[in-house]
């Protein structure tokens, strides 16, 4: 009688008891059940859900971990205690022991408060309507953390966890079942709850809100520039980031999603594991460009002036568009979603192009909200189940055609 | 009596015009981001569908069939007419903050569904119980989700601060909350009603429906 056993006759005990869930829960991540099939034919596969989800997370954990670096770089560099990092990603000023410390001791909070609020509410759920705790909030708990700003107040974070997984997710009947992704629900609660804290100059940069009032109070002779580079060219304002700083990430943002490069490698990894459908991110990576080609040639035949509040999106060279804001980031970790994105190969075209197409396109027209990533997909995320239904559809008119052509 | 009782009562539970029937969802969803409003709105609907309600059924022998909608939308008219105006004699703040919500009370389903199914087969004081009680029920479910949109969106009930000053961070303020924003937005109404329908089948099962 081994512990494997010992747990599964403690889980057959106690078949009855209201507190079961949250065991089996905890019990199936730690140890693989004693309840697979013994005989007979069957088709075998390593991935069940679990094994999904924590090879999603792998590939968010370089994006992690960089974060961690990248804020405390950013808040060092924005207090005027380090000079800008000239050797790019591999330059040892940004991998310091400092830098890493500051990120960890904020972005630590964020991960935890982010899984204890969803996985109660999870469990909690589990347990009111008797079923299996799933395993859905281990990517989204991940996400989470990776997509708002360094300084949002825990209390903040939790109420949006809250908000997000009772109403994205468990309304609509738990995992699988959710219509809107649910981590991107809780940004865009963060995100119109509590504007000030998503967006604007001081939340980007850990500690740039109280050292801007410092400012103000004439404590240094100081500035401070937190801004983003979507916000600054909303603004019509230059931007002083080279290219290849956009790439590695260099650059202030939400906490994961500054880096291109690691979440290249990350949708890479993803690709390989035939778990992220490249069909979606290569579409929304192709509807991006079409968009940024079109208003590249609005503003090149000369449609659109200087003074236009457009203009500084606009004429964005049209590649940029994929290194700056959460593009990349939303398109290789959260369009990809397996649940609400569109399911079959062709809506999967039309689905990603859409993402990408219409995130260049608020991104430009609506300088207040710079980021259109969070609300391109949320608005593909409700257009998919339609998509798909229009391409089965399409399927069984074509079928058809040919059946009716060979009784004919 | 008792019969009589429960065309006041009903509405205010089991048949309650927005979370069961899900009508006048749009007034609803529109102006209860302030408690104040809610309230008026929700006094205008009850004078409205009250005196609609009487004389509707008064009239309900003598209207001919084919032209029933147009009656009803007459009547309705004029009681609509009649608030507005009392509204911009009395209170012409609030009357400039509805806005166009009052005038649009004539297109409220509720008002126009209890004249269909009820007023024009029932007598003047039944009917008159009838409508009073829809109005309340309507009335019960704003003044719920205007309570909460306020409070968690301004911080206010009635326009008094109640958590402290958010400028001067006084109160609860004081301890870093802050209003959100997104509940003084027409779609966390939504999300408001459709919790409080939420809670009312999980306490009622016989409500749910496939």
């Amino acid at each position: 009688m081994g512990l494997k056993q010992n747990l599964h006759n403690f889980r057959q005990k106690n078949k009855d008891k209201k507190w079961l869930p949250a065991f089996s829960a905890i019990h199936t991540f730690l140890f693989l059940p004693n309840e697979t099939t013994h005989n007979g034919t069957h088709i075998k596969a390593a991935d069940d859900l679990k094994r999904t989800m924590n090879t999603v997370i792998m590939a968010m954990v370089p994006c992690l971990i960089f974060g961690m670096f990248n804020a405390g770089y950013q808040h060092h560099l924005a207090f005027g205690e380090i000079t800008q990092a000239t050797g790019g990603f591999f330059s040892s000023e940004f991998w310091t022991m400092d830098n890493f410390l500051v990120g960890f001791w904020k972005v630590i909070p964020l991960v935890i408060v982010s899984y204890v609020v969803g996985l109660a509410i999870e469990i909690l759920f589990a347990i009111k309507n008797s079923h299996e705790v799933e395993e859905g909030y281990l990517v989204t708990g991940m996400l989470v953390p990776l997509i708002v700003p360094i300084d949002t107040p825990l209390w903040m974070l939790a109420v949006a966890v809250a908000f997000g997984v009772v109403i994205g997710k468990e309304v609509f009947g738990g995992t699988g079942m959710n219509i809107l992704n649910p981590a991107l629900t809780i940004r865009a609660f963060l995100f119109f709850a509590y504007p000030t804290w998503m967006s604007g100059d001081k939340v980007w940069v850990h500690g740039a809100d109280p050292r801007v009032q410092d400012i103000a109070a004439g404590a240094t002779p100081d500035v401070i520039s937190g801004e983003t580079i979507l916000g600054s060219l909303a603004q019509n304002k230059g931007v002083g980031y080279e290219i290849m700083d956009m790439f590695y990430g260099l650059i202030p943002g939400s906490v994961g999603e500054t880096s291109t490069l690691l979440i290249l490698l990350g949708g890479l990894f993803l690709i390989f594991a035939k778990i992220g459908s490249w069909r979606i991110m290569l579409s929304s990576v192709l509807g991006a460009l079409v968009m940024g080609l079109i208003f590249n040639g609005v503003v090149d035949a000369g449609w659109i002036g200087e003074s236009s509040k457009f203009h500084g999106l606009m004429s964005t060279t049209f590649w940029h568009h994929l290194l700056i804001g959460g593009f990349a980031f939303g398109t290789v970790f959260m369009a990809t979603d397996p649940v609400t994105a569109s399911q079959t190969n062709k809506g999967k075209w039309i689905y990603g192009f859409l993402i990408g197409f219409i995130s260049i396109m608020i991104r430009v027209f609506n300088p207040a909200y710079p980021e259109g990533v969070m609300l391109a997909i949320l608005l593909m995320n409700v257009f998919a189940p339609t998509i798909d239904h229009y391409v089965v559809q399409g399927n069984v008119k074509k079928r058809m055609k040919r059946v009716k052509a060979k009784v004919a | 009596m008792g019969k009589d009782s429960r065309l006041i009562l009903d509405p205010l539970t089991d048949d309650n015009p927005i979370t069961i029937q899900v009508l006048g969802i749009c007034s609803a969803l529109a102006i209860t981001a302030q408690l104040k409003a809610s309230l008026v709105m929700a006094i205008s609907v009850i004078f409205v569908l009250g005196i609609g309600n009487v004389v509707i059924s008064l009239m309900r022998n003598i209207i001919p069939s084919k032209i029933r909608i147009i009656v009803q939308l007459t009547v309705v008219a004029a009681l609509v007419i009649i608030v507005d105006q009392v509204l911009k004699a009395f209170s012409y703040q609030l009357s400039k903050e509805l806005g166009a919500f009052i005038g649009l009370i004539i297109t409220n389903c509720i008002i126009m569904g209890r004249f269909e199914a009820f007023a024009l087969g029932n007598g003047p004081w039944r009917s008159f119980l009838d409508g009073i009680g829809n109005a309340l029920g309507y009335g019960v479910i704003l003044i719920i989700v205007g309570f909460f949109r306020e409070l968690l969106g301004s911080g206010t009930l009635f326009g008094f601060p109640v958590l402290g000053d958010p400028i001067a961070k006084t109160g609860l303020y004081s301890t870093g909350y802050e209003n959100n924003g997104f509940m003084l937005l027409a779609p966390m109404a939504l999300i408001v009603v459709g919790i409080i329908i939420w809670v009312q089948r999980s306490r009622n099962k016989a409500l749910i429906e496939d």
